[in-house]
């Protein structure tokens, strides 16, 4: 868990410009299963940082693992810029998180768990304790269930709260574990309206989910776990465009083999034909110029159709599809 | 130049004074405030009113005056209702309250999942087993207060309240023995705080509340078991429960500060011991669940 004996100005600036950053993070387990294996993580300061992955792949023990609670076999994790878990008590503070679905004392209301959360925050300010909590249990839509004790609580109603508590101070950086598990949609597009006003005002958000669909659209980065390794992360964009687009061109029998000599002398390459219909790689050419030259050498063109893979087909590519438990 | 060296902490986020005290009172609400603890604290303050009423509705009868240690002199002076009630508290009840409340204090927090947020807050580990710690011996300390406190006024209006005969046969004033029942109630409290800490140990070790309580309590009879032994006799002076009766030492017309200073000091070295072992488990565990 040291930390790299040398370190130039420009690696310290490397550092500090990531909200979280991870160096081969590892952690095995007595059993000798290795949870999180070598994991290098890079969530850029003002991202909305999807950390996508089945469930059994690693999130939530790398999350435990950034917040100190887990100590990590071997590597070294910083949370905006600061070492963990050694800088811990200075940085947790301004670090709001959601671990593994909400927990709080079921006897206690919701408003006197906030309170006895706060009350256990060294750092924060008691004389503004009851306004803080008043506007994050606002701020979720819990004001009028506040005074319920938690054991009546829906299952939406406690997620909401677990938000509440991350949301006790300003953060600069949200962990949020699956915080849309057990919401029906309406509230799961409540918490990507929040995580993107939170964004909005600067607070970088790192949002697990085993769902995809269901932060993709907020989110500016992503990671894919699988199988304890992250197998791919990045800017969404660049992900999106990673998937090679293909093309298909549906035209007449008569005419497939002019219309495969125009796709071929186009440089696209994989021309394959199915009846009346081709495929191939779109590559760099314009979908446009394509069907400008098909119908300038006289094919008949019926359709034409590009399709770009969709992070659904990359997330399925890289973990696998189905129910099965990574393991 | 390590990394930890050059990247500086956050001037923000400094611990703010009377921070303590904060988390403490949010401790000891939480423990105070919670219905069951309250029913077992009156469920302690039940016991010398029946005894009370026992030995006030039998003392005419023929077993009236009988029963061991100090049950058999209730009914002549009042007073003794509160030494016969912790008297009678001590080899399980108290054990089994200690357990209750030091298996919840952490893994009580651990099994409802609240133990995470705690140290995402953050709280430092340190930090929060002290205060664990503290608010766990309050709890004991009011168990014990509530018993005293009951009895004492029982065994007012059951029998009265008078001048006392110590166990030396002197009588000293009611002032004077109201003095040396507190005593028996303070020795009889700070006779539990080594108990407390295995308690605490116990309780960083599992996430199931019931498990650490049953082994605190398996730990005060087992100790109370080997004391009988006398072939174990060499060991008897440390064994966790061997000065529990030493109280009687108030009941004494010179009491003997020795006998109850050793017995404090085995306290503490079980206190310094499993407190130790407490800090050292829980200041590194991995926190799962």
């Amino acid at each position: 868990m040291t930390a790299s004996p040398a370190l130039r100005p420009a690696e310290l600036e490397e550092i500090t410009s990531f909200a979280v950053r991870t160096e081969g993070l590892t952690k095995r387990f007595r059993s000798g299963q290795t949870a999180v294996d070598a994991i290098d993580l890079r969530v850029p300061r003002g991202s909305v940082y999807g950390f996508l992955g089945p469930n059994g792949s690693g999130k939530t023990t790398t999350i435990r693992m950034l917040l100190g609670l887990v100590r990590p076999t071997s590597g070294a994790a910083w949370l905006l810029g600061e070492p963990m878990p050694a800088a811990g008590g200075s940085v947790l503070p301004r670090v709001g998180a959601l671990v593994e679905g909400p927990a709080f004392h079921p006897y206690l209301t919701g408003r006197a768990n906030l309170a006895r959360l706060d009350a256990s925050d060294a750092t924060a300010d008691p004389r503004t304790a009851r306004r803080r909590s008043e506007d994050a249990l606002e701020r979720v839509g819990l004001t009028a269930a506040a005074t319920k004790p938690y054991r009546q609580y829906s299952l939406g109603m406690k997620q909401r709260l677990g938000l509440a508590a991350a949301l006790l101070r300003p953060r600069e950086l949200l962990v949020l574990d699956e915080p849309t598990n057990g919401l029906d949609p309406q509230g799961t597009r409540e918490v990507r309206i929040l995580v993107r006003e939170l964004a909005d005002a600067g607070t970088t958000v790192l949002v697990s989910s085993h769902l995809l669909t269901e932060i993709e659209q907020v989110c500016s980065h992503l990671g894919i776990m699988g199988r304890g390794r992250l197998l791919l992360q990045g800017e969404r964009g660049a992900l999106i465009d990673r998937g090679a687009a293909r093309v298909s061109v549906t035209t007449t029998a008569a005419h497939v083999g002019a219309a495969a000599e125009v796709l071929t002398g186009f440089g696209l390459a994989d021309v394959t034909a199915d009846g009346p219909t081709l495929r191939a790689l779109l590559g760099d050419a314009a979908p446009e110029r394509v069907s400008a030259a098909l119908v300038r050498a006289g094919v008949d063109l019926v359709g034409l159709e590009v399709r770009r893979p969709s992070l659904e087909d990359l997330f399925v590519e890289l973990t696998g599809e189905g129910f099965d438990v990574a393991r | 130049m390590s990394l930890a060296d050059v990247v500086a902490p956050a001037p923000t986020a400094r611990a703010r004074p009377g921070a303590w005290s904060r988390l403490l009172r949010s401790e000891l609400r939480l423990v105070f405030g919670r219905r069951r603890n309250i029913a077992l604290l009156a469920g302690l303050a039940a016991v010398p009113l029946l005894l009370g009423t026992v030995l006030f509705v039998t003392q005419d009868s023929a077993l009236g005056g009988q029963g061991p240690g100090f049950v058999g002199r209730v009914t002549g002076n009042g007073l003794f209702l509160v030494v016969a009630a912790l008297f009678m508290c001590l080899p399980f009840l108290l054990p089994l309250t200690i357990g209750i409340a030091s298996g919840e204090a952490i893994a009580g927090e651990a099994s409802a999942g609240t133990l995470r947020y705690l140290l995402a807050v953050p709280v430092s580990r340190t930090r929060l087993l002290a205060v664990k710690a503290v608010a766990t011996m309050a709890f004991v300390a009011a168990a014990v207060l509530a018993i005293a406190v009951v009895a004492l006024g029982a065994g007012a209006t059951y029998f009265g309240l008078g001048d006392i005969t110590l166990l030396s046969g002197t009588t000293v004033p009611l002032a004077d023995g109201v003095l040396r029942v507190t005593g028996v109630a303070a020795y009889v409290a700070l006779s539990l705080t080594g108990l407390v800490a295995v308690g605490l140990f116990f309780s960083t070790l599992t996430e199931v509340p019931v498990g650490a309580m049953a082994a605190t309590v398996i730990v005060a009879i087992v100790s109370a078991v080997l004391d009988t032994l006398p072939q174990l006799a060499a060991i008897h002076p440390a064994l966790l429960t061997h000065h529990w009766l030493d109280f009687a030492e108030f009941l004494r017309l010179e009491v003997d500060w020795g006998v109850l200073g050793q017995g404090l000091a085995v306290q503490a070295a079980w206190v310094a011991i499993f407190g130790s072992l407490a800090w050292s488990r829980f200041a590194t565990a991995d926190v799962s669940s």
